[in-house]
């Protein structure tokens, strides 16, 4: 009998698969939580893998929830524990009162186990040797007995799960037969010994409405597609190396001349980021849309080019799926930890644009309008993803596109213009915006022709090293900056109900822990108004928002509070009002840490009761 | 210097060529570079291969990286674009504009120190891309601006202005071409203009990978005694295999040539590389010889030039990628945008 009364959940709680990578558990695991969302219930999956192929623990954390939450809850409710070498560390991570599924074969002496925790053995090995011959079959089947015996316990809709295993194998209807037969001597065997459902299960609903689920990966490379990204150019790095793979995917479905079956589209693995965004540079000097996927290393190593790309004034576009650093960190792991590099990359003065989307659709919207914002501004554009977002299915809203929508090519020259006289200057600021035309090489047989040099040159691109026209130029950029305020996706505010000194700013994957926490921080007696923030630089929005508030916290991913710093350095802000939430050990945060740490800051900083506040 | 404009006066009775234009049509800026420097021969070189093959300019994209040659061109082909980028990143920005745009004739101008030092990764990748170019490394064994360090294309023993002798074996970027599989591979002198003129020109029409070495001594920091780039030294040692002569594809041979000591080659547009024979037993269409050719003359201290390699079916990047024939950077929303339609199926697809 368990210290502690069994936990008893309908539609919320987290099940974790521990499991041996390169075992075959990823896709019995996705299945899982693809037939808890086809049950009407949101989930949010995650994979907590190591950098290795083959024999090393990976987790996957299923958090089933009916109000919609999406973060990392923290806990588990439910572990199935398949990876004797992470055995105790899973076992301790049980919530009190929580299940442990495991394979019973053979016996484990009573120390391994808790006796706050309810112990479900299941003798998978076992059913997998009496029914299977082949190794590797006993090792697959095994993944999908585990799923047969969940949806037993757990009360899953076993119709559910078979639509979905005839879906994946469409037309191979012997895979179907082996796995469906796999999947019912797990369910059949639980049913017969085990009480049925536990105090955890699921009930059939509706909450998942049209919402999609879909890798932020994959969606930011779709939104690539749309945008018109037609040059790709990138070095396989972990967590962006499924953005190339999908747009690669993508663009075979999608980008195929019906007639010709020529492709309009070119993908080049390069040799190493060095020579990736030279060629997105070289693309994009050249008017196609180009773009490279990498991460914090990759940046890294591209910083001369992307000072080149900023003065020079050519469009290009960075996906950077983040993790942790630095050096090579930990490459699995996820981090907001690339801000500075990327807001100030390079030497000498610069600064570039940086897009934040909170999800996978967020990350579609993004990645197309990052093409419209290059060509505008004539600069690199940065959509910084992470792994959290970038290598998980997440549920998001269904991605949208205006059939009328017309890609923004910016300020280009043609024939015709310098034919009617236009007058030509590369880096002449014509609309006092900061943003000059440009001309596509080959444009025209006499007119528009320029040097395009990292060097300094004057209005008309004429080389010189000259003071005033340097200073000149590099003020100009400063207004192009300030326009691009103007042109990148706002700030979004949500008020708190209630009148409020406290304010709180968030970005990026954070978001769906924040706006849990929220309600968490508000059951509390505490309300917050929230920013979040989708770009910098940051619109005017923000320094109001500041002023708002006497204090605001400023939650991030990483050790060193980069966005804060990054305010505080851009809109001159006191940093004494702008607390830190750091989360920073790799995995995403959460909200009950969230919470945790406002709270206690809150405390700290006495908060004065909240009836008292009310002017 | 560069802003100090040239006169546009032209003569009237400047040659034309096809086009009309004259050689003033295909200049650039005054050149900065020192009086008597080997890249301003190979600029006078490339302007003269344009001339007379009659290249519309503005379709002409010049590419460099960073250090004297780089800066060289400036000094050519005026109505052209032209991007002088990173050092030793020539290869990439090239390869990026050419996919965006197959239909431009690209000038690849780099250095020794740009290709076989800093860039050389670069330059291997995109030999062995298949890169439709022409990459001209204008080759001194020397660091020019920043004031006469050896470079990596120095040759072992060879002495630097101030005495110094270099004991690292030196890169050969010919040879290394030809293992890459670039499908053009040539080497000449920057003081052999009637060599070069015609290999720039076959290079420019060769649809691949087209790397010409042209040795250019630095008369500032590498033409003394003791140097194997200087112009005493190369004069000397140059072993030429071959000599070309371009014609484009509608003219016919008009030139008698000695039976058995020439080699027509025919190019996919239908023009035609005459090499007269100058060493016998040289096949230019034979990496491997070629490679050994190369060695065992560098063992006698000679510096081998000419057409040293030719793919007489050569396939380029957008071969490879299976591009569309239209430009990518033309391309607009309604060829590149899947459009609504496609995208509620992708919806549905994740659900």
């Amino acid at each position: 009998m368990p210290a502690k009364a069994p936990i008893s959940s309908v539609n919320d709680f987290v099940v974790r698969f521990a499991n041996v990578n390169g075992s075959g558990s990823a896709s019995a695991n996705e299945l899982f939580a693809r037939s808890v969302l086809r049950m009407g219930i949101p989930v949010a999956p995650r994979n907590i893998f190591p950098s290795n192929i083959q024999g090393l623990p990976t987790w996957y954390e299923v958090r089933i929830s009916e109000a919609g939450h999406l973060g990392a809850r923290g806990g588990t409710d439910l572990m199935v524990a398949m990876n004797p070498q992470t055995w105790d560390k899973d076992i301790a991570s049980i919530e009190p009162g929580g299940y442990l599924l495991y394979d019973s074969t053979k016996p484990m002496p009573s120390a391994k186990f808790r006796d706050d925790i309810n112990v479900i053995g299941v003798p998978l090995t076992a059913i997998c040797n009496r029914e299977y011959t082949d190794p590797r079959q006993r090792q697959l089947f095994k993944n999908i007995i585990y799923v047969g015996a969940l949806s037993a316990l757990i009360d899953m809709d076993v119709g559910a799960i078979e639509k979905l295993i005839s879906e994946q194998f469409k037309g191979k209807e012997k895979l179907f037969d082996a796995n469906k037969h796999a999947l019912h001597l797990g369910r059949d065997w639980a049913l017969m010994n085990l009480e049925c459902p536990i105090g955890l299960r699921l009930e059939a609903t509706d909450k998942v409405g049209d919402r999609i689920f879909i890798e932020g990966n994959s969606a930011a490379a779709l939104g690539a597609v749309y945008g018109g990204a037609t040059v790709c150019a990138w070095y396989p790095i972990t967590p962006s190396s499924s953005l190339a793979d999908a747009f690669t995917g993508h663009c075979r479905r999608l980008r195929v001349d019906p007639e010709t079956k020529q492709n309009k589209f070119a993908i080049v693995q390069a040799e190493d980021e060095l020579a990736s965004i030279g060629m997105v540079i070289g693309a994009a000097w050249n008017g196609a849309r180009a773009f490279t996927a990498t991460s914090g290393p990759g940046i890294s190593l591209m910083q001369e080019f992307l000072g080149l790309a900023y003065f020079a004034e050519i469009p290009a576009v960075l996906f950077d799926v983040q993790r942790a650093g630095p050096s090579t960190g930990m490459p699995t792991r996820t981090q907001q930890c690339d801000v500075f590099s990327c807001a100030y990359a390079s030497h000498g003065d610069t600064k570039h644009v940086l897009l934040f989307p909170e999800d996978p659709a967020e990350a579609f919207e993004f990645g197309a309008q990052a093409f419209d914002l290059a060509d505008r501004l004539q600069t690199p554009i940065f959509v910084m993803l992470d792994l959290d977002i970038g290598m998980n299915h997440r549920l998001c809203r269904p991605l949208k596109w205006d059939d009328n929508r017309k890609y923004d090519r910016g300020k280009v020259m043609t024939a015709a213009d310098l034919d009617a006289g236009k007058e030509f200057g590369r880096y002449l600021d014509v609309d006092g915006d900061g943003i000059p035309y440009r001309t596509y090489p080959g444009t025209h047989p006499s007119k528009g022709a320029f040097f395009t040099r990292g060097t300094s040159r004057d209005r008309y691109a004429r080389y010189t090293e000259e003071g005033a026209p340097y200073a000149d130029n590099m003020q100009r950029l400063l207004r192009k900056f300030e326009t691009a305020k103007n042109l990148v996706p706002r700030p979004i505010r949500k008020d708190a109900g209630k009148p409020t000194k406290y304010g709180v700013i968030y970005y990026g994957s954070t978001s769906p822990a924040m706006n849990e926490a929220i309600h968490m921080i508000e059951a509390k007696g505490r309300p917050l108004d929230m920013l979040r923030i989708r770009a910098f630089p940051f619109h005017q929005d923000v320094p109001d928002f500041i002023a708002d508030h006497d204090y605001v916290f400023v939650v991030e991913q990483n050790r060193d509070a980069q966005l804060r710093s990054l305010i505080v350095n851009e809109c001159g802000i006191d940093p004494v009002r702008l607390i830190p939430i750091l989360h920073y050990d790799g995995t995403p945060i959460t909200a009950r840490f969230i919470a945790r740490e406002i709270a206690d800051d809150l405390e700290a900083l006495k908060v004065t009761p909240l009836r008292k506040v009310v002017s | 210097m560069t802003y100090i404009t040239k006169p546009k006066f032209h003569h009237p009775a400047l040659p034309k060529n096809t086009l009309g234009y004259t050689h003033r049509d295909y200049e650039g800026k005054i050149s900065t570079l020192c009086a008597g420097c080997g890249h301003d021969s190979i600029t006078a070189s490339i302007i003269e291969a344009c001339f007379e093959l009659a290249i519309e300019p503005h379709l002409v994209a010049k590419i460099s990286g960073i250090g004297c040659s780089s800066k060289t061109p400036d000094y050519f082909l005026n109505a052209s674009h032209g991007f002088n980028s990173v050092h030793g990143r020539m290869p990439s920005v090239l390869t990026g504009a050419n996919l965006a745009n197959r239909d431009l004739i690209y000038l690849g101008v780099s250095g020794d120190g740009d290709t076989a030092s800093i860039g050389l990764g670069q330059f291997c990748h995109a030999m062995r891309r298949g890169v439709n170019m022409v990459y001209i490394v204008e080759n001194n064994g020397v660091y020019g601006l920043t004031k006469g360090q050896f470079s990596a294309t120095a040759d072992r023993g060879s002495k630097s202005k101030r005495g110094a002798v270099n004991t690292d074996a030196h890169i050969d970027l010919v040879a290394m071409a030809l293992q890459l599989g670039a499908t053009f591979v040539a080497r000449s002198f920057s003081g052999d203009k009637e060599q070069l003129v015609p290999i720039v020109k076959a290079a420019i029409e060769h649809k691949g990978a087209a790397l010409i070495d042209v040795i250019s001594p630095c008369v500032a920091f590498n033409n003394h005694a003791g140097s194997t780039k200087s112009f005493d030294y190369v004069r000397e040692h140059n072993e030429a295999v071959n000599r070309l002569d371009f014609i484009t594809g509608r003219s016919p041979i008009t030139v008698a040539y000695e039976p058995g000591s020439v080699e027509v080659v025919e190019q996919h547009d239908g023009s035609k590389l005459v090499l007269k024979k100058v060493a016998a037993d040289y096949d230019a269409h034979d990496p491997a010889g070629a490679m050994a050719f190369l060695q065992h003359h560098a063992a006698k201290g000679q510096i081998v030039t000419g057409l040293l390699y030719v793919d007489r079916e050569p396939e380029d990047l957008h071969e490879h990628f299976n591009t569309i024939k239209a430009p990518l950077n033309t391309l607009t929303e309604k060829e590149l945008s899947p459009g609504s339609a496609a995208l509620e199926k992708i919806n549905a697809s994740l659900r």
